[in-house]
């Protein structure tokens, strides 16, 4: 067994094993720390503070980098109501929970991940879909409280089910992907064209 | 010991808690094959029990399904080894036993509230006790917290086994990355508004679980079965094992990246994650030559050929599903059109099935052949073993018909969807409307059906091959270890 070559040698592979994966781990520690710091709410330039739902929100595209960003800017407050930052996010956080209770993503998808029996709703909140940004807080209400009443399933006969959604985790969901729209996903998903491009061609 | 008949004193104290797993193991199968064909069904034909088990109740049930049987195969398949590789008795076996009834208990909980409450309000509650509403990791979170408990006890019978008796190369690598596989599982065990770090922590459990520490769980697996069944060189498998590791780890640890690309994580896991998953396939190809070469070195003289057959399905299975169709849309310049399309869909059947499902079925006919009294398994099986060779043939003819469908309505949907209709949802309706997504929806319900009939005739098999068989199993001496046979006959 000593006359093994190096290449086929146990003792050398069992030593590669171990520093491979300590290594490996260790980078991705420390890429985790630096991404931590990079996606907190409002802590960065990636993902806003929840009071970004006080905002108009919209993607414009970057030349250089031949994709959208997102461009926050002017007041469009939620329900005609300017929140402050702690109210924001009790307002997500309901939403997000409302998300998570109803099991959204074993249909919908969202940050492309989820089932694909309905649509992505990383960016429903641009969708042009809601026609224009005038009545879209109404109808996302009427929806999400009555889905299978207010179906739009494109030919497809596709019908959200009711899931006993109460006015106020309707509101919190609608918080939720207004803020969920204004994270940059670096140009995921492609080519999309929001409410407002639809709006002003 | 009694040859041909199915009898208990056949089996050690781990086999025997072995057999239990993997009983519940092939009912969470059928279970996921079921909730899949309702899924399929509600695709082509949409008002099918709408509103009584929507399609988010049968995708839930389906995936879950097909995690939990396959932890509990795996779990199955190392008390299974545990004794013969340690040369001990199982240190804790009573709580191994009780363990597993709290786990049995716990998931069948978890399905009569998935199928019965299914939903609950916006609140703390239903996240505790009844869905959690992440994908793959729906368990509430009162159920998490039984599993890490469960999977505390079982690291805890490995490891103090393994202490006990002998250690090898295969039991310590199985015994660390049992300590990861646990530790992993509490990275999805806390809740976060934010939804970017939500799912960065998320991934940590779906990917570190399926493409590090359960591809290194089957690599230990694998070397293990390739000693039992063709009696192949322990020096040779476990040096093969360190390499795997290593591949394994040092291109799955950082290709977590791929999945941080849409996610709201900085640019830099574009390079990282297209580099690392790009190296992924590798070491699955080492598998293939691993098995293929001592399959052939052997001149495929095994102790179980329904086994050897199984486990040369998983490592084609491995390679194709996790290395090849993986790596298809895993760089970003691809995965841009392609991430959240039935691409995945094709990818996750593909993968799973190759990877997890045949490495454990090819256990449950070890388990059946020693439970049987260790009966014989090569050639000339009773009725030629027509039924495990066109399950075999069925199951992956099935799989494999599933994925290529898949992958073709993914292609439609990444054209016309993405590519021309720039993302709405009027573009995905557009995508799911065209008469290529819906043919391909269509072959994809009809390969499920015969892969729920390759799983009928799987199960037949399982239950009647080597009833009546009256000859022991073919003996093969490991050549370095002449004192243990790989297949241990005490028959008359």
């Amino acid at each position: 067994m000593n006359t093994a070559p190096l290449w086929a040698s146990e003792a050398f592979w069992k030593k590669t094993a171990v520093w491979v994966t300590a290594v490996s781990f260790v980078l991705l520690i420390a890429l985790t720390f630096d991404s931590m710091a990079r996606v907190s709410a409002g802590g960065s330039e990636r993902v806003p503070a929840y009071s970004v739902i006080n905002k108009k929100i919209d993607y414009r595209l970057d030349s250089k980098l031949n994709r959208f960003v997102p461009v926050i800017e002017g007041d469009a407050p939620l329900f005609g109501k300017t929140l402050n930052e702690d109210e924001a996010e009790r307002l997500v956080t309901l939403g997000k929970k409302t998300f998570q209770a109803k099991n959204c993503i074993n249909c919908h998808t969202i940050l492309g991940n989820g089932a694909y029996y309905a649509p992505d709703l990383t960016k429903a909140w641009l969708d042009p879909n809601w026609v224009d940004e005038t009545n879209r807080e109404t109808l996302m209400l009427a929806f999400l409280q009555d889905p299978a009443g207010n179906a739009r399933s494109y030919g497809t006969g596709r019908r959200m089910p009711n899931l006993g959604i109460t006015e106020e985790e309707a509101r919190g969901l609608i918080a939720f992907l207004k803020w969920t729209a204004t994270i940059d996903t670096n140009g995921f998903p492609h080519n999309f064209k929001t409410l407002y491009a639809q709006e002003n061609p | 010991m009694s040859v041909g008949v199915l009898d208990s004193r056949n089996l050690n104290g781990g086999q025997k808690l072995a057999v239990k797993y993997f009983i519940v193991a092939m009912v969470l199968f059928v279970a996921q094959i079921l909730f899949g064909l309702l899924a399929a069904v509600q695709f082509l034909a949409p008002g099918f029990l709408f509103e009584t088990l929507d399609f988010s109740v049968n995708r839930m049930l389906h995936i879950n399904a097909m995690i939990v049987w396959m932890l509990y195969g795996f779990i199955g398949a190392v008390y299974w080894f545990l004794e013969e590789e340690s040369g001990v008795e199982i240190v804790g076996l009573k709580c191994g036993e009780i363990a597993f009834w709290v786990l049995t208990a716990a998931v069948g909980i978890v399905v009569l509230v998935y199928l019965f409450l299914q939903t609950g309000a916006g609140n703390d509650a239903t996240r505790w006790l009844i869905n959690e509403g992440r994908e793959y990791i729906e368990a509430p979170r009162w159920a998490d917290i039984g599993i890490v408990a469960v999977m505390l006890v079982f690291f805890y019978n490995a490891a103090g086994t393994f202490s006990k008796g002998r250690w090898s190369g295969v039991s310590g690598v199985l015994t660390l990355d049992l300590v990861a596989l646990v530790g992993l599982y509490l990275t999805g065990m806390f809740y976060t508004t934010n939804v970017t770090v939500d799912h960065y922590w998320w991934w940590w459990v779906v990917h570190l679980w399926v493409e590090a520490t359960w591809e290194v769980l089957v690599g230990c697996i694998m070397a293990w079965s390739l000693m039992k069944l063709l009696g192949a060189r322990r020096r040779i498998v476990q040096t093969w094992l360190y390499i795997e590791v290593a591949l394994m780890f040092g291109s799955g640890i950082l290709g977590l990246g791929h999945h941080y690309f849409w996610i709201g994580t900085p640019e830099y896991w574009f390079p990282i994650g297209g580099f690392f998953s790009a190296l992924e396939p590798i070491p699955l190809v080492a598998m293939v030559v691993h098995s293929i070469y001592d399959a052939g070195v052997h001149k495929f003289r095994s102790t179980n050929h329904p086994a050897l057959g199984w486990v040369i399905a998983h490592t084609f299975g491995n390679f194709f599903g996790a290395g090849v169709w993986g790596f298809m849309h895993t760089l970003p310049q691809i995965n841009l059109y392609t991430h959240g399309t039935q691409w995945t869909a094709s990818h996750g059947h593909l993968s799973f099935f190759g990877a997890y499902a045949t490495i454990n079925i090819a256990f449950f006919y070890l388990a059946v052949q020693q439970w049987r009294g260790n009966v014989w398994m090569g050639a000339n099986l009773a009725d030629n073993g027509w039924k495990w060779k066109w399950s075999m043939a069925l199951l992956n003819l099935g799989v494999i018909g599933m994925t290529v469908a898949l992958l073709i309505a993914g292609y439609e949907q990444s054209f016309i969807e993405r590519a021309i209709e720039g993302s709405t949802w009027s573009g995905y309706f557009a995508a799911q409307t065209h008469p290529w997504f819906t043919q391909a929806m269509f072959w994809r319900l009809i390969f499920g059906i015969v892969t729920a009939v390759g799983l009928v005739l799987l199960i037949w098999d399982l239950a009647t091959i080597g009833a009546r068989e009256t000859r022991p199993a073919l003996v093969i001496e490991r050549p370095e270890e002449p004192g243990i046979k790989a297949a241990v006959v005490e028959t008359a």
